[in-house]
């Protein structure tokens, strides 16, 4: 929603702002710092980092450009918002490469300072920017954020480039003043993080961030301020997570419930890195993390650990899946446990590493040599990852198998709050323990009757000494067999193993009535964008219902019961038609339309919405 | 249960009921009988030792040992084992590799293991063959070898294990030989006290793809003057009657005679397998036939925190320093809000 001119102070059910500047401008951090205000107003929202593509762009280009986005709201706010109502643009490169981001008539605050000749030649302008006849469109408010930063700190005792780098706190005191926020707790953050250090630089950024919030009030050129009013959430105690720091700390609580010990092994690569960097810090809670010489090495030490006994864990993104793919395929065959997480990005090949995607569903169900099958799990909002980590080492411990959760780039990096739950209240996850019989030789092959999966033998437990490998096995003795009708069975109690963990996991839930006319149908981290979309949608008065699939395979027990119940089906996905196909395979007796998207993008509601209609 | 009150464990403890399954006359069978009488030696309980391998017909070796074992995938053990022994630092784990294995498909991990000083033992059955594939050429394969996939004989320059281990910063190497099951038992039961990586190598004969590669080194008739044993503290002394020594000239070692020239025995080198400095480990691995003897024994064996160490010691260090001491604590911790 556009905020409305000539008024003193408007209400707004939602608001998306935009801040983007150089890298070097601190944008992660004005942003991150607008969304803690936010939250602690009491607003629902959502956040997404835009980072630039190149590591150290040259100053004031547009590839060093570095953006945040966030959607506040009244209302239940499920992603960052499609375009922004506001952006900050402390440059001409940060507002070249961001005005496609926003809804025509949203402010756009840019530091005019900046937008000389030189700063527009090197964001690769002909002429001036603002006086393009397209700029009409919105509602431009100068602000000399540079010059009056540099007044407000004059007297700080800092060098330049230091009193160059309050800028952002300028600009951040603006946007408070214009959504009427205080900045109390920004100050007090500049305080924890400078004060005892660098206290001239916790009073230069506090200088900055009160001569921007001073410029709104006194200004006339500025349009009047709004309200978004806190919106109704379940009463507890909330912070803000990211979607990565969600996964560490869902591994890191089935860690601490079953009481051994997590290894992670790891080998960086974007955007998964940052589980390795959260998990890093936290070794005092009996994580081991190994960054490993390479992908391979990484999954076969985590292999190595659930060999042990304790929780092995690895993650990568697409390239290094693929990699990972024969390590897998031994665990599967060893059927030990083993958690892969796919932080997924743009594919194929090293594809778009910073953008997200979700065209790694094949390669999660079927990526493997021989007949592998494995569980594959989703999770569909950065703090849902929490609850999915911990699902993917509950199942992969208590069914002895390896168990892909699947999340992407957008959940990683972005971040909402989180109501911080009861870490007691989660379920209690078994580990299957073989236990050695006085006289009896020890069948490592031996399966769990409802199950069907084997016990864990843990080396170091006198009387299970036993060998097991990659190698076809005989049924319950576990030794090298290569006899054919054995190799078969095999494969197919291991499918079957598979198959049978759809007793293990809930039912498939659907947002809106359980039957009627479409069913969209989603998985993993589109759900914010579709959620918003349908909400919409019924709100106007249209018949029609979502179905988000954190399980994938395998596929809840009522998954063909949820699709029969409606007229059509229409399965939105940013691939080419992945999950489609795949229901295809598992429910041929239902036709399905597909909407798809490979542009590294998520999807914006207003696409979907747009899609939608054209179905119902 | 602890051994402890058990009778004393003997070979037959450590011998699993699987057939053995190399080629006749293959030397895989003597170093297996040498790991299982050594096994009992070692003052550990059996349910505490682990063999990983990879793939190849060395790596077979885990089936026919009764102990925990893990027929792993081709090239991976060492990273495998690195995930074991680290988070379960009682076991006394060891690997299991061939040169295709060690050095060719996993030749990353192995230099990394080496770096890393991770305390596994490593037995690398060295036959400069790829075996279990029926006979191609392997990294270690000496140049005009001729192989099925070598019509035209090996035109790759070999892989030296010993080297490739000095340059990742190896803590420990020794070289044995599939003839000498003395020498075998012995170094493996060194190897298990090391604290690091134990790299052995195994010259190991191949009998149906590169058969007598070393019988230059083994030959009955010429085996004194081309092996030389080392022993730590010992002086670098060969031949039948010990009459042949090296010395150091410049930066090259050299073979002398006791009393040609006016040697005597103070001038022969003493072996020091403890000395940091790789230096004259290098040297002594790189010596080859015809002007060398073959090095045999534990060539270098030095103190190095092992990774596993330096794991527990973080621990402890953020153990100490951590404000937050369960989950429950850390989800609270930071910036949070009540509605
Ligand atoms: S092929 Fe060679 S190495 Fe392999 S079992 Fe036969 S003799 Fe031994």
């Amino acid at each position: 929603m556009t905020p409305t001119q000539n008024k003193p102070s408007a209400t707004l059910e939602k608001v998306v702002i935009r801040f983007a500047g150089d890298s070097g401008d601190g944008m992660q951090f004005t942003g991150s710092q607008f969304a803690f205000t936010s939250a602690l107003v009491g607003n629902d929202l959502a956040t997404f980092p835009d980072f630039p593509a190149e590591i150290r762009a040259p100053k004031g280009t547009t590839g060093g450009v570095s953006g945040f986005q966030i959607q506040i709201g009244t209302v239940e706010i499920y992603t960052p918002g499609d375009a922004a109502d506001v952006l900050v643009a402390m440059n001409p490169a940060a507002l070249k490469s961001n005005l496609k981001f926003v809804k025509p008539g949203a402010n756009l605050i840019i530091d005019i300072d900046a937008f000389d000749k030189r700063g527009a030649k090197k964001a690769g302008y002909e002429g001036d920017p603002l006086e393009n006849p397209k700029m009409e469109a919105y509602h431009i408010i100068q602000a000399p954020i540079t010059s009056l930063t540099k007044k407000a700190v004059a007297d700080s005792g800092l060098d330049t480039k230091s009193q160059m780098q309050c800028r952002n706190m300028f600009a951040l005191g603006l946007v408070y003043w214009l959504f009427e926020r205080s900045v109390d707790q920004t100050i007090k953050e500049l305080n924890q993080k400078f004060g005892k250090k660098a206290p001239a630089v916790a009073q230069a950024n506090t200088d900055a961030l009160m001569a921007g919030y001073n410029f709104g009030l006194t200004v006339e050129a500025l349009p009047s301020t709004y309200k978004v009013p806190p919106a109704k959430k379940a009463s507890g105690t909330y912070r803000h997570i990211s979607g990565n720091v969600a996964t560490a700390w869902g591994l890191m609580a089935a860690r601490e419930k079953i009481g051994n010990i997590l290894f992670y092994g790891s080998y960086p690569i974007t955007p998964a890195s940052d589980i390795l960097h959260e998990l890093s810090k936290h070794k005092h809670l009996d994580v081991i993390t190994l960054q490993a010489e390479d992908e391979i090495a990484a999954v076969c030490s985590a292999i190595g650990a659930s060999y042990a006994g304790q929780i092995g864990v690895t993650a990568s993104s697409g390239p290094g899946i693929a990699l990972k793919g024969e390590a897998i395929g031994l665990a599967m065959m060893a059927e030990l446990p083993l958690v892969i997480l796919n932080v997924q990005r743009g594919g194929p090949s090293t594809g778009l590493p910073t953008k997200t995607e979700q065209s790694d569903l094949n390669l999660a169900i079927k990526g493997r040599n021989g007949e592998s099958p494995i569980i594959v799990l989703s999770a569909s909002t950065p703090s849902q990852c929490f609850e999915m980590a911990y699902r993917a080492v509950k199942l992969a411990v208590e069914h002895m198998t390896p168990v892909m959760l699947l999340t992407d780039g957008y959940l990683a990096n972005g971040s909402e709050p989180w109501k911080i739950p009861d870490l007691g209240a989660l379920p209690p996850i078994q580990q299957p323990l073989a236990v050695a019989k006085e006289g009896e030789t020890f069948l490592p092959y031996l399966r769990d009757p409802e199950k069907l999966s084997r016990f864990m033998a843990v080396p170091g437990t006198p009387g299970l000494e036993h060998r097991i490998g990659g190698l076809e096995k005989q049924d319950q003795t576990g030794n090298v067999s290569y006899d054919p009708a054995n190799h078969e069975f095999m494969v197919k109690i291991r499918a079957e193993k598979i198959a049978r963990v759809a007793n293990y996991v809930p039912e498939q839930a659907i947002f809106g009535p359980k039957e009627g006319e479409l069913l969209v149908v989603g998985w993993g981290g589109t759900f914010g964008a579709l959620r918003t979309a349908v909400k919409e949608l019924r709100d106007e008065g249209h018949n029609v219902s979502l179905a988000q699939f954190n399980y994938l395979s395998p596929l809840p027990k009522n998954t063909a019961e949820v699709l029969g119940n409606f007229k059509h089906r229409l399965v939105c996905e940013l691939n080419l038609g992945q999950f489609a196909n795949y229901l295809r395979e598992q429910f041929p007796q239902y036709t399905y339309e597909q909407y798809n998207k490979v542009q590294g993008l998520p999807f914006t509601i207003q696409e979907i919405k747009e899609e939608i209609l054209k179905h119902v | 249960m602890s051994s402890n009150s058990n009778p004393p464990l003997t070979r037959k403890d450590f011998t699993s009921d699987q057939t053995v399954r190399w080629c006749p006359g293959c030397g895989d069978y003597a170093i297996l009988a040498a790991i299982q009488g050594a096994m009992p030696q070692l003052g550990l309980k059996k349910e505490d030792i682990v063999f990983i391998s990879g793939i190849g017909c060395s790596s077979r070796f885990p089936y026919y040992m009764d102990t925990y074992g893990f027929h792993t995938i081709h090239g991976r053990a060492p990273a495998l084992a690195t995930g074991t022994k680290l988070s379960n630092p009682e076991l006394d784990v060891w690997v299991v590799t061939g040169d295709g294995d060690a050095l060719a498909i996993g030749g990353n991990h192995f230099i990394h293991l080496l770096r890393r000083n991770v305390d596994l033992n490593v037995l690398l059955f060295n036959n400069e063959i790829y075996g279990l594939t029926k006979g191609q050429s392997s990294p270690t394969s000496q140049p005009g070898l001729v192989t099925k996939s070598t019509p035209l004989g090996v035109i790759d320059r070999p892989f030296s294990p010993g080297q490739l281990a000095m340059g990742a910063g190896g803590t420990f190497f020794a070289r044995t030989i599939d003839t000498n099951p003395k020498l075998m038992t012995q170094i493996f039961v060194e190897s298990s006290r090391h604290r690091g990586t134990s790299l052995i190598e195994i010259l190991q004969n191949c009998v149906i793809f590169n058969d007598k590669v070393f019988e230059d080194v083994t030959q009955k008739e010429t085996q004194d003057d081309h092996q030389i044993h080392l022993e730590h503290g010992k002086p670098m002394l060969f031949g039948k009657d010990k009459e042949k020594g090296l010395i150091l000239k410049g930066f090259k070692l050299e073979v002398v005679t006791l009393g040609e020239n006016g040697v005597e025995e103070k001038d022969i080198l003493v072996h020091d397998a403890h000395e940091q400095d790789p230096s004259l480990h290098t040297l002594l691995i790189n010596m080859t036939l015809p002007t060398h003897p073959v090095a045999l024994g534990i060539i270098r064996d030095v103190e190095a925190p092992t990774y596993g160490d330096l794991v527990k010691a973080q621990k402890a260090d953020s153990q100490r320093k951590a404000k937050v001491k369960s989950m429950q604590e850390l989800i609270e911790s930071g910036h949070t809000w009540i509605v």
